[in-house]
């Protein structure tokens, strides 16, 4: 889990070009960490990648927050 | 309706000779080479092995890595080369900046990303393509980029017209100007089309030199053993201004925009008619444009790539529309130290013969040890030389048969 936690964390912060100490669970993508449309889907995938999963778009809309994504690969792995 | 005048206010540029404009004019004058073997991919199979490459380019100087994993190496150059224009130029913060645009062009655009792309396409299926790729890859990128960087809200255009595009640009931005929907214009071009695939279409072309041994004599204008062009990478921005807007605040000026001339070959997709007529059309174009004539000009910056047909063809087409002043006249060719910038040439050549005019000083055409049968104009060979001239032409001809020619003038004040 903190595992996960930590995988997701360093993702958002290589993604978004945001530094680790900023990237909180409550964290919104958008709002917070200053992504747009395009950098959401590039996280997404970049998640995908990571966890060799694949996020569907419905799914992926619902990912807003840092919280959010680590439950959703928590549930989904 | 009367012409507005334009002045150029502002110069930018990054490319093989180097990452300002100063240490480029320096290289150009000591007859420097910019060309060198393929270092950023194993060219060991390629027929090409050479090229000109942007060296020690640190984008991160001047954005964030994460904004720049967005840009295409073309739009980082492009971003670059404006960053330094505007800052030289040094408009004013009240200037209307609803009154400043772009026009700005690639020859190919983002080629790098779109490779790349591919690949992760046929790798891993279309949901590992990036969102970034269309908007990394479109040629219009670097006049949108630009324009968001710096809240630029005028006229936004991207003429895309292979080598001549940053020719067409310059002098597209120069009669906005002029026509009035402008006061200030960032125009130029920028090009990073050294991938793979790009070496290898101009490759399979047989349009670029094989002297992979000798990568610095390769492109070797007029010369009897030339046998192609180089490609380089880079891009050029030049500031125009309405010459009521640069003096009324006091801007410094480099030259002044006098003419733009253009035509088509209408003859080859890649080869220009031996006459050189397109060409020849083009330079009268812009002699006509400015109400100057022949035997005013002092300096002809080539296109002169380096091709067996191109060259000769340029040659004949200045012989047959300047007769006898065409050996008075000096004519070099940059690209013998640049190599080929394709869709920011006519941007860094604009560049180097406003410095030409304004300094007195001629950049040579390096390499020139034999010239070839036909060639005996005043090429300028090997050295630099001081030269009082009043008015210079910058060619630019490219695929497609689409030729563009501005003339310049000395700006005396």
């Amino acid at each position: 889990m903190s595992n996960i936690e930590e995988r997701v964390k360093k993702i958002v912060c290589e993604q978004l070009g945001v530094k680790e100490e900023e990237v909180k669970p409550a964290s919104s993508f958008v709002d917070d960490l200053g992504a747009d449309s395009l950098d959401t889907v590039e996280l997404v995938m970049a998640l995908e990648e990571e966890f060799e999963t694949e996020i569907p778009d419905e799914d992926a809309e619902k990912l807003t927050t840092v919280q959010e994504a680590i439950d959703y690969i928590v549930a989904n792995l | 309706m009367t012409k507005r005048r334009v002045v150029v206010t502002g110069l930018g540029t990054v490319n093989p000779l180097g990452l300002d404009v100063e240490t480029t004019w320096q290289a150009l004058c000591q007859g420097k080479s910019g060309i060198g073997p393929i270092t950023h991919f194993d060219a060991s199979s390629y027929s090409t092995q050479i090229v000109g490459l942007v060296k020690d380019f640190d984008v991160t100087s001047v954005m964030s890595a994460k904004e720049a994993r967005k840009l295409d190496l073309f739009l980082q150059y492009a971003l670059v080369a404006a960053d330094q224009a505007l800052k030289d130029a040094a408009l004013p913060e009240d200037t209307d900046f609803d009154r400043v645009g772009v026009a700005a062009g690639s020859g190919i655009g983002g080629l790098n990303t779109i490779e790349q792309n591919y690949q992760q396409l046929e790798k891993s299926g279309p949901r590992r393509v990036s969102p970034f790729l269309v908007p990394a890859a479109v040629i219009n990128m670097a006049a949108g980029n630009i324009a968001i960087r710096h809240g630029l809200r005028g006229p936004n255009f991207a003429i895309t017209t292979a080598c001549t595009t940053g020719t067409h640009n310059i002098g597209y931005a120069a009669r906005t100007i002029a026509y009035g929907d402008a006061d200030v214009m960032l125009a130029g071009g920028a090009e990073g089309s050294s991938s793979p695939l790009g070496i290898a279409g101009f490759a399979a072309a047989r349009a670029m030199s094989t002297r992979n041994d000798e990568p610095e004599k390769a492109s070797r204008p007029w010369d009897k053993d030339r046998d192609g062009f180089v490609l380089s990478d880079g891009a050029a921005m030049l500031v125009l201004e309405s010459l009521e807007h640069a003096q009324a605040r006091g801007a410094k000026i480099y030259g002044e925009v006098v003419g733009l001339g253009m035509s088509d070959d209408a003859h080859h997709v890649t080869s220009p008619p031996e006459d050189g007529s397109g060409a020849r059309k083009a330079m009268e174009n812009a002699l006509r444009d400015a109400g100057v004539a022949p035997e005013q000009v002092g300096y002809i910056n080539a296109h002169g790539t380096s091709t067996q047909v191109g060259d000769i063809a340029e040659t004949q087409a200045i012989k047959t529309l300047f007769g006898d002043h065409a050996y008075k006249l000096a004519v070099s060719s940059t690209k013998s130290m640049t190599g080929h910038l394709l869709g920011a040439a006519g941007a860094i050549e604009a560049m180097i013969t406003v410095l030409a005019l304004q300094n007195g000083k001629i950049p040579p055409t390096i390499n020139l040890d034999n010239p070839d049968e036909g060639c005996d104009l005043d090429y300028v060979p090997h050295t630099a030389r001081d030269a009082d001239i009043e008015y210079a032409i910058s060619n630019s001809f490219g695929f497609g048969g689409t030729n563009g020619s501005l003339l310049f003038k000395r700006f005396d004040g």
